[in-house]
Parts: C-alpha cells; structure tokens; sequence
C-alpha cells in the first residue's frame, strides 16, 4: 500500500467519523430538547422507566453483587501479600461505587437496553410503522426517542444507586462469612471511608451511560437499512458504540471528577 | 384536489421520479398502476412529507404540501400502507384510536374506544379483537384493521399503498369492496397504488400509469382497456413483449 493511498484511507476515516459525530450530535441535541417541548407523552415515560430501569434491576443486581464479591477476594488475596488485607472494605467500595457500579451498569443496559430499542425502531422503519407514525401527525423523536433517553436519564442513577449497593453488599458477604471481617466493623469503615462525592460522580455517571445507552440504541435503530440484515446491523452497531462511548465517557469523567 | 407539478426525486443514480404531472380531482378515486419499482409509493409519500421531492410541488386544495402546517395538513389524510404498519406493541383498539388519544383530534378514552369499536365493525371485525394484539391477526385482518386507523377520524383524502398485496384472491376482493364502499359513504378523494387489475377495476374511477418516472397515460378506468397507450395494454395484459422492459 502506497503512503498517498495510507493518507487517503485515513482523510476517508477521518471524514466518515466527523460526520458520524456530527449526526449524533445533532440526534442527541434533538432528542434532549424534546424533553422540554410539548408534547410529553406521559404515558410512554413511565412504560420506559419500568422497562429500562425496573426490569433492569435483576441483572445489574446480580452482576454487581458478584463483581462485589470476586472484587473483595482479590483485593483480599492481593492485600495479603504486603499485610494489607484491612482495606479489603474501603477498596471495595470505593471500587464499586467510583468505577464498577456505573460501568458494570453502563455495560449491562448497553447489552440489554440499547440492543432493544435498537432492534425494536430498526423493525419499526423496515414495517413502515414509523411512517405510519408520522402520518397520524405524531412525531417519532417525541413519540419514541424522547420517553427512551429521558427514561435513560432518570433511571441511571438508580441503577447505579442499586449496583453500588449491592456491589458491596457482595463484598461484605464474602468478606464476613469467609473472611473472617467483623459485620459491625466492616459496615462503619465503608461508611466512614465514602464521601458524598464519590456517590454524586457515580450518579452523574449513571445518568451519561443512561443517556448514551437510549441515544445510541434510538439513533441506530432509526437510521438502520431496509431489511433483516438492517436490523442485525442496527443493533450490533448500537451496542458497539454504547459500549465504547460509555467506557471512553467515563475515563473523561473520572479524569475530570478525581484528577482535576 | 391533489396536483403534482413536476415532481422529480432521485436516490443518488436512480431517478424514480423523473416528471411526475397528475391531478386527482376532489371525492375522485384515482389508481396509480405501474411495475414494481417504478415510483408509485414514492409518488404517494411526496404527498404525506415522508420523502421530499428533489424538485416540483404538490398543491392539495390550493395550498402548496411544503408550505403548510403539517401536523393540521396530515390530520386530513389517511393512509393504509402494504404491510398494514400497524404498532405492535398496541392492541388493536389503540391502533385504530391513535389519532384520537393524543392531539388536537383527542378524545376521552371510552369515547376513542367505542369509535374505534365502531370503525372496526365498518370494517367486519368484531369487538372481541379489540384487545388483541396485531401479531394475533392474520394478514387479511391487519388490513382490515389497517384500513380502521385509515377511516377513524374521517380523513378528507386516503391513500392505500398495495391493499391487497399478500391476500387470498377472496380476501382480495373483500378488501376491495369494502374499500370502494368507504370511498363512495364518506366522499373522499382517493389514491390506490397497486398493480392488481382486479383491485383498479374494483376501486378505482380514473387510472393512471406510471413508467420510467413519468406518467404515461391517465384516463377512466373505463376507458382502460382501450386507451391504445402501448404501456398500459402491456402491463394489463401482462405481456412480456412491449415497449417495458422485462428481465428474464
């Protein structure tokens, strides 16, 4: 491969990326505004809510409390090694709740949410039920986008709320039954080593992961291809860049929340 | 009346629309024939703002498409489209009430309900399918149900997109009728697409071929099978020979 054509490819990446952000950015600016104009379709809110958040909470819970708990024994197994094993609560929670709570949730609604809306709009365009949609005078970006972000955003949080929680509940188990740790002692030092700005940078975090795992499973789905393929593709390339976005964000964030 | 003035529209390389010019007139039910791929459904989705032309305007009842309020202006049309497009995660009611839960065409809840009830009897359907979903239904039902949310607040203008497309040749001529029917009771303009003769000759007053992004013959559908436009005694025949192009 010849450099001229090395920089070509590369402009070309450049160019299609560009424009990638700069669709997004308009879709996400769009969705956003949305939440503030008329018509607010009630209804499709709260269904969202249930859908995104409360039927969400098995699955994060399971994985936080598992993650809790494998993340007390290697800290625990770690610790040993230079006489540190008093920190297995502390690490566990600032663990969990600066990091693993947001990200584990971020993941998790990327898999389970953003697939969803993504497979869900993607089949709507290919049916025409989006036109349909539009042809009852009834806008798609409020209709079907803006309940889904806004669910996102009201229910990160909470999500992040209950994997922090059980996160080092999973940790407090493992760390009282089979390592020995006091209950009484091990609840005050996670308590006492929190602050409530570690739980507030967590909470923000739940709400961008929120929003970029709705935004990219609406943004993908309405602008998938015609077809079947369209559909898989829709949804492949939404979890994909949930995933990422939602791993890059929160570097960005824990650079600017713990570093700045 | 709906008139197309020049209406063009390409997708990149493939000029669909090449100069579209048709006028329907009011409470007249025009059908547009045409092989498929040939821009029919384009045609229609100029009208509704769901695709824009590259150039041209639509005038409906003197007022430019482009140029109007659209949520007001769509609330005027109904349309069933192929594949019936009905929401399922609604039941059946909800589909058909649509307009009538939400905007400036809303009503109470038992009100939308007992309309769309009654749209669905319009349509044969009995109210015990009311709370079913779509995906309960089987095709000729979505149609039938389709057509339901197409009539539920009485639109001055509906538009079908291949209503018999995917239908037994019974269910075929239900659906027709009952289309004809609802055109003559409420009075309104109508534009079918279809490359069913059977369903041109059920439904429609005045006909018109659409090739190659232009409209190559229009006339009463009377007057069909005589019009002595090379196009039209091709497609209506069906033969392979003929100035349209057939791959085989």
């Amino acid at each position: 491969m010849t450099l001229a054509k090395i920089v070509s490819e590369l402009g070309r990446f450049l160019i299609q990326f560009l424009v990638s952000t700069g669709k997004v950015s308009i879709f996400a600016g769009q969705a956003l505004s949305y939440i503030f104009r008329p018509p607010f379709y009630l209804r499709e809110i709260i269904s969202n809510v249930f859908n995104i958040g409360y039927l969400s909470i098995p699955v994060v819970g399971l994985t936080a409390t598992f993650t809790g708990a494998a993340l007390a024994l290697q800290i625990y197994s770690g610790g040993s090694r230079f006489n540190a094993t008093e920190v297995v609560p502390q690490i566990v929670a600032i663990g969990m709740v600066r990091e693993l709570g947001p990200v584990l949730v971020g993941l998790m609604i990327a898999a389970r949410v953003t697939s969803s809306i993504a497979a869900e709009l993607a089949t709507m365009k290919v049916t025409e039920q989006l036109d349909a949609l539009i042809t009852l005078s009834t806008n798609p970006m409020k209709y079907l986008v803006m309940p889904r972000v806004l669910a996102g955003i009201i229910t990160g949080p909470i999500l992040v709320l209950v994997a922090d929680s059980l996160g080092v509940f999973g940790g407090f188990l493992v760390s009282t039954q089979s390592l020995g740790f006091n209950p009484n002692n091990y609840i005050l030092s996670t308590v006492h080593f929190l602050t409530a700005a570690d739980i507030l940078s967590s909470l923000v975090k739940g709400a961008s992961f929120g929003l970029i795992a709705t935004l990219m499973g609406c943004y993908y789905g309405l602008n998938s291809n015609h077809g079947a393929q369209g559909v898989g593709s829709a949804t492949k390339s939404s979890v994909q860049a949930a995933a990422v976005l939602i791993l890059a964000i929160n570097f960005l964030l824990t650079a600017l929340l713990f570093t700045a | 009346m709906i008139h197309f003035k020049n209406i063009k529209k390409s997708f990149d390389n493939n000029h669909v629309l090449r100069d579209v010019n048709l006028e329907v007139a009011r409470g007249q039910s025009m059908a547009i024939i045409g092989g498929s791929g040939t821009g029919k459904s384009v045609l229609i989705k100029t009208v509704l703002g769901l695709i824009k032309p590259d150039s041209g305007i639509i005038i409906v009842d003197g007022i430019d498409v482009n140029k109007s309020t659209h949520d007001q202006f769509l609330e005027r049309f109904g349309m069933l489209f192929q594949g019936g497009a009905l929401f399922d995660s609604l039941p059946v009611w909800k589909n058909v009430a649509f307009r009538l839960q939400r905007g400036s065409q809303k009503r109470s809840k038992d009100e939308a309900r007992e309309i769309s009830i009654k749209k669905l009897r319009r349509v044969g359907l009995g109210p015990e399918i009311a709370d079913k979903y779509p995906a309960e239904l089987s095709g000729g039902m979505q149609k039938r149900v389709s057509l339901a949310r197409a009539i539920a607040t009485d639109p001055e203008i509906i538009f079908f997109d291949e209503p018999t497309t995917g239908l037994d040749p019974i269910m075929s001529s239900v659906i027709n009728e009952l289309i004809r029917e609802i055109v003559v009771e409420l009075g309104v303009t109508a534009m079918t697409i279809t490359h069913d003769m059977t369903s041109v000759m059920a439904i429609a007053d005045q006909v018109a071929m659409l090739h190659d992004g232009k409209i190559q013959w229009c006339g009463s559908r009377s007057k069909l099978k005589d019009s002595g436009n090379s196009y039209v005694n091709q497609f209506i025949h069906g033969t392979a020979k003929g100035p349209i192009k057939t791959l085989r």
